[in-house]
């Protein structure tokens, strides 16, 4: 009999990689990944330099596409609607509407704080000053950093430190209400202190908005993920739950690079 | 091998210290050199010109006696010669770079573009002269005037604005132009709000440049052929022309005209050496002219840099 501990809720379906390949020109640099991201959970992706995680995470949003060369094969499934993020006819500006990305360095716009979390509402045609001022604040709450910069918004944002400015691209990120939110080693600028208050913030953010993380450091991706996914070479070699993934890893690669003998 | 003795590392940094303080001593010179060439030019042409230097020079038109002789149509000429320049050459290279860096495909047509850009601007102004004398003034019958004279200068500097613009956003980096898009910016949008703000001291600085180039051009005027001697100044817009009509807005862009160098060339060949006096002091105009020119583009290149960082 099962016991009530070990009753799951059965978590929804955001989004799911069926057979992606993906080429920088002739180069293939993913190979055949199948893996679901669930609904408001964190899903970690972890490997070693090179093996693509960021190459994947840059696929959700069609970053890639901004360059020449780069080519995808397979599709991304996005929920509920079923959309193929991937499909010759979607357009990667309404795929970048409907999910936001965190870059590994804080990349504020040389502008005023205010105008940096307001840009992606003004994008979308937002004119009104009282609903640009609303959503803008919103954000900032969101992304924990409104006590810091509320008398501050008509400064420059780069004048923030690294952490804030972090923060301050989080809740750019945040206040066009993303789906799905992309972080590309968000704290491997930032000192421990700013990286701990990422931390807890992508935590806090989970409940409202599905998250997909890179990151390098497998302490962090063991506290923030719920469910994590090891890749090497292009390949996704392992996807599970966090704690299992950490405590009894099933493929041997996973292994050697959780415990430290490759890496 | 044996370690060096510590006479013998100081003999070894004596001897490389020795080729330091020579090429310092070379380069000392030959700055030196270069400066005093420049001093000299200026201090003989004021030392020349010095006893123009009076208002009416600045406000007298040009007279066959030296000493009643101004620069008044040569400056209002050149001005107007570079609002003309600047209007034409300004969107024209600005568009043009930024379609280039951020619009355009890279293939073999763009590169092969690219390379011709820079060709262009290595292409000797009375070419750009002859060019502007049959298409300007013959084909397009804009006639001998300021248009004709601006349009050409615009044609000479678009290079020059165009690499200018180029540079300046190659130098916003990547990170910058991603943050836009991710956020679901059109590539326009990402231009309006961020490529051009940004990479706007840059390209201020080739439009001066460019511009401080051009009002010394005197080639490819002379080509287009702007007048020697003028006693009057093209028609303010709606003043009174003859017959109790008025002048239209844009009257004075067909009006004949000359331009700084050119007064200087006129003077410069008159039999009579008093002339010599004018022409002194009209270069030293000239010089100062485009030393503000530079100046201006250094000061707001140095503001605007304050306010954008990474």
């Amino acid at each position: 009999m099962e016991s009530p501990m070990q009753i799951q809720e059965t978590p929804t379906l955001k989004a799911e990689a069926r057979n992606l390949n993906f080429f920088y020109g002739e180069n293939k640099a993913l190979r055949n990944i199948n893996m679901p991201i669930y609904d408001k959970k964190v899903t970690a992706l972890i490997g070693p330099s090179g093996c693509g995680k960021s190459t994947y995470l840059r696929s959700f949003n069609r970053m890639h596409d901004l360059y020449p060369g780069n080519r995808y094969e397979g599709e991304i499934r996005f929920f509920p609607d079923n959309t193929n993020l991937l499909g010759a006819d979607v357009d990667p500006i309404e795929v970048r509407m409907r999910i936001g990305m965190v870059f590994q360095k804080p990349n504020p716009f040389p502008k005023t704080i205010f105008e940096n979390v307001a840009y992606g509402l003004r994008v979308r045609g937002e004119t009104n000053k009282r609903v640009l001022e609303d959503k803008v604040e919103h954000a900032l709450k969101g992304a924990a950093i409104w006590e810091e910069v509320k008398d501050r918004l008509p400064e420059q944002a780069p004048n923030l430190s690294g952490g804030q400015q972090q923060r301050l691209c989080i809740a750019r990120a945040l206040a066009t209400d993303p789906e799905l939110l992309l972080f590309d080693e968000p704290t491997s600028a930032l000192d421990p202190i700013a990286t701990g208050a990422i931390e807890e913030l992508i935590h806090e953010l989970k409940k409202r908005v599905t998250i997909l993380i890179v990151t390098h450091n497998m302490q962090q991706a063991a506290r923030v993920s719920d469910y994590t996914a090891y890749m090497y070479l292009g390949e996704m070699i392992e996807f599970g739950k966090t704690d299992e993934i950490f405590i009894k890893p099933q493929d041997k690669r996973t292994e050697d690079y959780i415990t430290g003998r490759m890496g | 091998m044996k370690p060096l003795t510590t006479e013998e590392i100081r003999a070894v940094i004596a001897k490389g210290k020795f080729y330091d303080n020579l090429f310092k001593a070379v380069g000392v010179f030959c700055l030196a050199f270069a400066l005093l060439v420049i001093v000299a030019l200026i201090a003989d042409m004021v030392i020349k010109g010095s006893e123009r230097f009076t208002l009416d020079f600045f406000f007298n038109f040009a007279s066959r006696r030296a000493t009643e002789a101004g620069i008044l149509s040569a400056w209002v000429g050149s001005l107007l010669v570079m609002l003309v320049t600047a209007m034409a050459a300004v969107p024209l290279g600005v568009a043009a770079g930024l379609y280039l860096e951020e619009y355009a495909k890279r293939n073999l047509l763009t590169n092969i573009i690219e390379v011709n850009i820079t060709n262009l601007a290595a292409v000797p102004s009375i070419v750009y002269g002859l060019l502007a004398l049959g298409i300007f003034v013959y084909q397009f019958g804009f006639g001998q005037s300021i248009l004709s004279a601006g349009l050409t200068l615009a044609l000479l500097i678009l290079p020059i604005i165009i690499v200018s613009t180029r540079e300046a956003i190659r130098a916003i980096p990547a990170m910058i132009r991603e943050g836009s898009m991710a956020v679901g910016a059109t590539r326009w949008q990402t231009c309006r709000f961020h490529i051009i703000p940004y990479a706007m001291p840059g390209i201020l600085t080739g439009v001066i440049i460019g511009l401080a180039r051009a009002i010394g051009e005197t080639a490819p005027i002379i080509t287009i052929g702007a007048l020697t001697f003028i006693a009057f100044l093209p028609p303010v817009p709606f003043s009174a022309a003859d017959a109790g009509t008025t002048a239209g807005l844009f009257d004075w862009l067909l009006s004949p005209f000359t331009v700084m160098p050119i007064q200087i060339f006129n003077w410069t060949s008159r039999p009579d050496p008093a002339f010599e006096v004018n022409a002194a002091a009209a270069g030293f105009v000239l010089m100062v002219m485009v030393l503000s020119m530079n100046a201006v583009a250094i000061y707001l290149r140095y503001q605007m840099r304050k306010k954008i960082k990474w």
